[in-house]
């Protein structure tokens, strides 16, 4: 099929960027998304182009690098990571328009590639439990309730890919952080830590500028791990015992 | 911006959640109040007896223990507090979520939101703007001044009569914004204080906001409806 794609360009950083528009034929239906992109960037570096950059890594829907905004969704139509997107969810003539996901501390490092380090220092800031290393414990020493169990196993498939913060109208990144306040405040070897991991958290979250969250629900909408909003709830509740504890 | 440090000392307090939590609270004290408020309208049916005696009894409530109109002062304080607080968390909220995203998407499909939860922020300055319009009509008697002032019944059923339709006007739509106000406001605050921790609670909390815009927008409305309608008069 034939597409036309209008495209955000920008050299770095520094540079201001603009959109546009591009061609593209012999587009097949089973090409993923990034593949369709492939096809483009093997068009323009014949050409002596710049090839549009994109990030992406495990194109297999598990690490969350890929990340783009098409046709003003986070990832796209389907609910799904933009690398396991087919372009038989278009159709021939079809025009796309591939922007990065907009959000401050998000910023453009080039074209299609932002940065989402943000994402590693809120982790950073407490998104761990505090263990000695050594072998592999018992498992059944550590017993864990099967709703706790399945809650916790369920948020942990959030792969930090960012989709919530950019579909957000508000630029918040309350799923993200929902989802890993909720996965290790299920689990027993959550607890220790669990009332500064939220402050600190939460702290790092509003420290990088991510807007607060007004409980719109375009994130989960956006999420390809579907993780719910019910995490959000989670989030607050724990702060909100944090915040008596004192912290 | 993007800042590579992490930050050291954070505070549950000074979390933007903190910010929502007082916007929560703030909001629970206006639905108490709004469906007290309901109630006493709701008084118009009963006649002009009924309604100015309630009207009189708000000024003696608690005589002698509180002074004349002592109960009517503690509610206005706590009230402009609350208003103080609720639009401090909205303005300073929606000041940050503009410079999260200083460039825009040149397209962007929104698939989740409600329209009420799109219109909060503007929604709600309506609403401050017509609870001035509200004190200057029917507290201070300032705008639209017309019936015995030693008759709140008289001045309520002369203000909604249909020679000057827009009075009733600008009520009806301001329970229209109130309606969607508290539409997005019950569910969000559930979610703010930690309610809706399951598909289940989620939903119910969802019902409970549509159930509760409904009652409180529909409540108001039917006074000046029925004056307008001569119904009442
Ligand atoms: C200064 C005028 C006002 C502004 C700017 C304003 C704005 C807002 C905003 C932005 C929210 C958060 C919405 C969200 O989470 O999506 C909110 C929540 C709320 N508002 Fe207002 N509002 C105002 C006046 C009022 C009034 C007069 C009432 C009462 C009738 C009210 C009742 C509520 C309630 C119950 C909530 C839910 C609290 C929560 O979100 O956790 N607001 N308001
Ligand atoms: S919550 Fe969903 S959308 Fe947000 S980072 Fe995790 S996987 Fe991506
Ligand atoms: S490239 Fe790894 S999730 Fe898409």
């Amino acid at each position: 099929m034939k597409l036309t794609l209008n495209i955000w360009r920008q050299a770095n950083q520094q540079a201001q960027g603009a959109m546009r528009t591009y061609e593209l034929d012999g587009v097949s239906e089973d090409m993923s998304f990034l593949e369709m992109l492939d096809h483009l960037n093997e068009q323009l570096n014949e050409k002596g182009e710049d090839p549009v950059a994109f990030d992406h890594d495990c194109r297999e829907g598990i690490c969350g690098m890929c990340s783009l905004m098409i046709n003003g969704q986070a990832h796209g139509p389907e609910v799904t990571t933009t690398c396991q997107l087919h372009m038989r969810s278009f159709k021939d003539g079809d025009t796309i328009t591939i922007e990065p996901w907009r959000a401050d501390p998000f910023p453009v490092l080039k074209d299609l590639v932002v940065d989402r380090s943000a994402f590693d220092r809120i982790i950073q800031s407490g998104g761990y439990i505090s263990v000695n290393t050594g072998s592999a414990p018992e498992a059944n020493n550590l017993p864990v309730a099967k709703e706790k169990a399945d809650r916790a196993f369920d948020v942990a498939t959030c792969i930090g890919c960012g989709a919530c913060v950019a579909a957000c109208p508000n630029g918040s990144a309350s799923l993200f952080l929902g989802a890993k306040i909720t996965h290790l405040g299920e689990l027993p070897q959550g607890q220790p830590e669990r009332w500064t991991r939220v402050v600190d958290m939460v702290a790092q979250h509003d420290h990088e500028g991510f807007g607060g969250c007004t409980n719109i629900g375009e994130c989960t909408a956006a999420c390809p791990k579907e993780i719910p909003l019910d995490v959000i709830s989670q989030l607050n509740k724990d702060l909100r015992t944090a915040m008596r504890h004192g912290l | 911006m993007a800042t590579p440090t992490l930050i050291k000392g954070g505070r549950s307090t000074r979390s933007t959640i903190a910010l929502k939590l007082l916007m929560a609270v703030t909001g629970l004290v206006f639905i108490g109040y709004v469906l007290l408020h309901m109630y006493g309208n709701l008084k118009v049916f009963a006649g002009q007896d009924a309604f100015d005696t309630y009207a009189h009894h708000l000024r003696t409530f608690g005589e002698p223990m509180l002074p004349h109109k002592g109960l009517l002062w503690i509610i206005r304080v706590v009230l402009l507090l609350s208003i103080i607080g609720h639009a401090y968390a909205a303005f300073t909220l929606w000041a940050r979520a503009n410079s999260a995203r200083t460039s825009k998407y040149v397209v962007k499909k929104a698939v989740a939101a409600t329209l009420s939860s799109k219109m909060m922020r503007w929604g709600g300055v309506a609403l401050l703007l017509f609870v001035v319009f509200h004190l200057l009509h029917l507290t201070t008697h300032t705008i639209n001044v017309n019936g015995d002032p030693e008759s709140p019944y008289d001045r309520v059923v002369s203000s909604f009569q249909p020679e000057q339709w827009w009075v009733a006007a600008i009520y009806l739509l301001a329970m229209v914004a109130l309606a969607m106000h508290l539409r997005h406001g019950v569910w969000s605050a559930c979610q703010t204080l930690g309610l809706t921790n399951n598909a289940r609670s989620r939903m119910r909390a969802n019902s409970v906001a549509v159930f509760v815009a409904v009652l409180v927008a529909g409540g108001f409305a039917l006074v000046p409806l029925s004056i307008l309608f001569g119904i009442v008069d």
